[in-house]
């Protein structure tokens, strides 16, 4: 949207007590993308239940490390998000650009990471067809890795604009609701990370 | 360019970002409408060929020759088409009818003028919603065009049937179905999060919640259980379409996948959906019944938490559908239970609106005969519901023509009267002139009868054993006595298409010939009748204010038998 449209509902506060439009939009958002990790996450347990021995198996070639190290990568750039928007607030606009920018190569480097464990699992044979398992690993990565690289796309927006300092007056609060995208981002991964990589 | 939606600019934009391109809610919700109308009339035809198979089986069907390659014939209706007229007509009746009519036609051109506001809450992501939905509507029937057909695996999509070409000849055609929904799905998120946020934040000061209008409720609650209910289904359609297209086998049984997980995930969203339809049906009534009652909506709050406690109750009743499925016996019970129990607050609002009407000044209108047939017949469909919740009645019933006849009785109830009440009320405010009465009435009496005509027979049709699906009846002896009932249906059901005529001239008559309207036509309380008709961009001239609750009709101490929202009380009579 516009930063004229924008402007202009803003106008139009809410009536007392209720939340700001743009927050509100984005907190359903997020709730209907629950339910769809939901399905996944409920199909993958279920599935999995019902078939523990053939499954753990597989599930030993996953690479832990890599996927402990995303993790923290992932955490870490949620912290730099919260930070970008604890400077918005106190109007350092220096300083929320830098940690923008780091949250952008944050998400980078998770799908860097997750670049190489795709080949070298796929270059092992471990396809998406070598199994169940391997079908819901990358279904389920695969998925995540899409709304990591939105989130890259929308943060290294607001980037642009915190740098060229167009995200004020009007639009700075759409750093929070991208952080809202982001941290939701990263607990998906808390789900997925012991699901997939420690439950062998 | 950056077009300011918010602005009363309307006359200054160009004929593309006015008709087409808008951001308006109101030109959009006429967009939604005009789509599912014509979408009505596609899957009404394929109804029409559906019928006439299973009346006249394997005999040329009058019209029906310029259907082109692949569904090529001379008339005469292959079984596999015939799967795929079955398939699309649900698809199209469920998710291209009814919803983009109740919550995208109605609820978009509504919600933003019943809470006083000048525009929904993201009017850009309310247009991308339409055009998302059109290309989901286009990508539909492209399907018909490719090769192999479209889906026919059922509106359900099961697999093997969905996953594996062989069952059923059907390629491309299951793929671009998978496709359709997937944006249509896009596209009613997008819509959903408008519908919430600009029925929540963006109400008119004085309207608290327990004063919004009950087709607002009704809205909200059905764009909350949509919300929250296709989120398993994305997922499930995401690995169908892995299933599909890389391989993979999660539905495929014979490659360790299990097919029941897609039942599971369909119906999970695929019950709720059925709420997210009747709910806005019966909103577009609740509001009809006391404007022609003269009479304040009976058990306001009661409705709103009946409202609330079905869409809670949705959630847990998916299983009923599989009670036959071979899905783990133990569940049967409580999904018993749980359906069962979702009629209690269906019977409270049906209640409530008897009790809305009982000694009312009645005024017979067409929208209030259609808002009475409604009631009429949902309370067929509801009865008939509890007996498809009990296990073991639904056990023999299973995909019968029982079981067509009961959801058409509550579908039908809430899309075709529940909405043809809702379009002949607010066409007023849609287009400022009013429709005709006798057509109204007329189309209205063909639409009544032929539709207890069609559907009523269909539940003796269902207990005397014919399938839901089946190709021919006639290829089995013991259906073979039902036959006469099978060509009275089609009879019956080609009176009803054509009782639709008079809508269809009425409706474009009166957009440029009916008489005109005025603000408030029907001497209505809600906020919508005090914006001028139709609407500029921008709704009100002066942003509205609220005083009471939108059903105060016939209160003592008024001059006049109602009491708009928007007008304070009298000093003398407060």
């Amino acid at each position: 949207m516009s930063t004229v449209v924008t402007a202009e509902i803003r106008a139009e506060s809410p009536p007392a007590g209720v939340m700001a439009i743009g927050k509100m939009g984005i907190w359903w958002f997020l709730a209907s993308e629950i339910m769809v990790f939901g399905g996944l996450i409920g199909s993958y347990v279920l599935y999995r239940l019902a078939s523990a021995g053939a499954w753990s198996e597989m599930a030993h070639h996953v690479s832990t490390g890599i996927g402990a190290t995303n993790t923290l990568v992932l955490l870490t750039s949620s912290l730099t998000m919260v930070l970008a928007h604890a400077a918005i607030e106190d109007e350092k606009r220096g300083r929320a650009t830098l940690y923008l920018g780091l949250t952008v190569l944050g998400g980078l480097l998770f799908l860097g990471f997750k670049a190489i464990e795709y080949t070298t699992e796929i270059s092992n044979g471990f396809t998406p067809l070598a199994g169940t398992f391997w079908s819901f690993y990358f279904t389920m990565t695969g998925l995540h890795g899409l709304h990591v690289l939105a989130g890259i796309i929308w943060i290294f927006a607001l980037f642009l604009m915190a740098a060229r300092g167009t995200l004020w007056p009007h639009t700075q609060q759409r750093v929070e609701y991208a952080g809202l995208y982001w941290h939701f981002v990263d607990i998906v991964w808390i789900f997925l990370f012991p699901l997939l990589y420690l439950s062998y | 360019m950056a077009v300011d939606p918010h602005t009363h600019a309307g006359p200054h934009l160009s004929f593309w970002r006015r008709y087409i391109f808008s951001t308006d809610h109101k030109v959009i919700g006429k967009q939604y409408l005009f789509l599912s109308l014509f979408m009505a009339l596609v899957g009404g035809l394929l109804a029409y060929m559906m019928r006439w198979q299973l009346a006249w089986p394997e005999t040329a069907i009058p019209g029906a020759g310029w259907i082109p390659e692949p569904t090529a014939f001379d008339g005469v209706i292959p079984p596999e088409f015939y799967n795929a007229l079955v398939t699309m007509h649900g698809t199209i009746m469920v998710f291209f009818v009814a919803m983009p009519l109740l919550l995208g036609g109605l609820g978009n051109f509504l919600i933003p003028l019943m809470v006083g506001a000048s525009d929904m809450a993201f009017p850009r992501l309310n247009m991308m919603s339409f055009w998302t939905f059109f290309t989901a509507s286009m990508v539909l029937l492209a399907s018909f065009f490719v090769p192999g057909g479209a889906a026919a695996a059922g509106w359900t999509g099961y697999p093997p049937l969905s996953a594996d070409p062989t069952y059923t000849g059907v390629d491309w055609g299951i793929t671009l179905w998978l496709l359709a929904l997937a944006l249509e799905f896009a596209s009613f998120l997008m819509g959903g999060i408008n519908f919430l946020t600009t029925a929540i934040s963006m109400r008119a000061p004085g309207l608290s919640m327990m004063r919004l209008p009950l087709m607002v409720w009704m809205q909200m609650s059905a764009a909350v259980v949509f919300m929250l209910s296709v989120g398993p289904l994305i997922a499930g359609a995401v690995l169908l379409l892995l299933d599909r297209t890389a391989g993979t086998s999660f539905f495929v049984a014979t490659r360790g996948g299990d097919p029941l997980l897609w039942q599971h995930l369909f119906w999970f969203f695929g019950h709720p959906e059925v709420y997210v339809i009747l709910l806005p049906g019966l909103g577009a009534i609740l509001e009809v019944l006391p404007v022609f009652s003269r009479k304040p909506v009976f058990g306001y709050r009661p409705i709103v938490y009946a409202a609330i406690a079905a869409s809670v109750l949705s959630f847990i009743v998916w299983a009923h559908h599989m009670f036959v499925s071979g899905m783990n016996f133990k569940l049967v019970m409580p999904f018993s239970i749980t359906t069962i129990l979702i009629s209690v607050p269906f019977t409270l609002i049906v209640l409530a609106m008897i009790a809305t009407i009982w000694r009312g000044a009645l005024r017979f209108t067409t929208p209030m005969l259609f808002a009475l047939g409604t009631l009429g017949v949902f309370i067929v469909g509801g009865l008939t519901g509890i007996f498809l919740g009990s296990a073991p009645a639904d056990i023999f019933l299973h995909d019968t023509a029982f079981v067509v006849a009961h959801f058409h009785y509550t579908l039908f109830s809430a899309v075709i009267f529940g909405g043809f009440a809702g379009i002949y009320y607010w066409f007023p405010k849609m287009f400022g002139r009013l429709m005709n009465e006798l057509l109204g009435k007329i189309h209205f009496a063909f639409t009544f009868i032929g539709f207890n005509l069609v559907f009523g027979p269909m539940f003796l049709l269902g207990i005397g054993g014919q399938m839901r699906r089946i190709y021919n009846p006639m290829q089995y002896d013991f259906l073979k006595p039902q036959q006469p009932l099978n060509e009275f249906i089609t009879i019956a059901a080609i009176i009803l298409l054509l009782g639709q005529l008079p809508f269809i001239i009425n409706f474009f008559w009166s957009m440029f010939r009916g008489n005109l309207a005025g603000r408030n036509p029907w001497q209505a309380n809600t906020l919508e009748w005090a914006a001028p008709s139709p609407p500029p961009h921008g709704n009100f001239e002066t942003p509205p204010r609220v005083y009471h609750s939108p059903y105060g009709y016939s209160q003592p101490g008024t001059s006049e038998d109602w009491l708009p929202q928007y007008q304070p009380l009298e000093k003398s009579t407060a």
